[in-house]
């Protein structure tokens, strides 16, 4: 059996082991071959900005799993252009390609999974 | 209707998981079903042992127990979160040359793989954050 299960990111990078955790379901779920795709809002658009250096801050450097996210076919990213907007942050600002999609469309898209995940 | 739930964030510091124990409460009353309460995150700190509030103060993870002893409630705390903050089965604890430390009564420690599996399940799912 297969869901659609949505991931939103809403977390920001350096909130304790909150994203280590959350990346950990998302292979989980992933590796037992269901539709995973991720939303990055509100201060987890953070999660994604170049260059970030999180072992100085006494984190580990998960930078290296979002790289490896299309290993787990999850290649369905999203991002909520007003999160980035308020945030002073663009596209090219980001490691990985995402699809935008406006704060007003969200209510819709959120619908369209079987499993939300707010993380 | 088959439910899903998981509690995310620690007795101490949040509603989260009093609002999931009224929610699974009202919902048993009601003919409804529990595949799985999957305690994750900070919400692993549910399923410590030695937890010991004053005695004057309500005792969730008596309520656990309850839930899990009466209605057959599984209750599972996530192995990986449940290592990282320090609870250690008497294997692992022997292997680490530790003493252990148990989980409370009625829960039992398992991977997330469950928790996917209960997703599937279940008609909805349910995720009680901080």
């Amino acid at each position: 059996m297969t869901k659609k299960f949505l991931f939103i990111m809403g977390s920001a990078p350096l909130s304790g082991v909150q994203v280590q955790e959350t990346l950990d379901q998302i292979l989980t779920t992933a590796a037992m071959d269901q539709a995973v795709s991720l939303l990055f809002l509100d201060d987890g658009v953070f999660q994604l900005v170049r260059d970030q250096q999180p072992l100085r801050a006494g984190r580990k450097d998960i930078a290296l799993i979002y790289q490896a996210l299309p290993i787990y076919d999850v290649e369905d990213l999203w991002v909520e252009t007003e999160s980035l907007q308020e945030r002073g942050l663009a596209q090219a600002d980001l490691t990985l390609t995402l699809r935008p999609i406006s704060r007003a469309e969200l209510g819709g898209f959120v619908a369209g999974h079987d499993v939300v995940v707010h993380c | 209707m088959k439910f899903a739930i998981q509690v995310n964030a620690s007795p101490c510091q949040a509603q989260a998981g009093e609002s999931a124990y009224q929610f699974i409460k009202a919902a048993l009353d009601m003919g409804h079903a529990i595949v799985r309460v999957f305690f994750y995150y900070d919400g692993v700190y549910h399923g410590f042992g030695g937890c010991r509030p004053p005695q004057d103060a309500p005792r969730p993870s008596q309520r656990w127990a309850e839930l899990a002893e009466r209605h057959g409630v599984d209750l599972v705390l996530c192995i990986s979160a449940a290592q990282r903050r320090g609870l250690l089965t008497a294997e692992e604890a022997s292997s680490a040359g530790l003493p252990p430390v148990p989980a409370a009564a009625g829960f039992r420690i398992a991977g997330l793989g469950l928790w996917v599996a209960a997703c599937l399940q279940a008609d909805r799912v349910i995720v009680f954050r901080a």
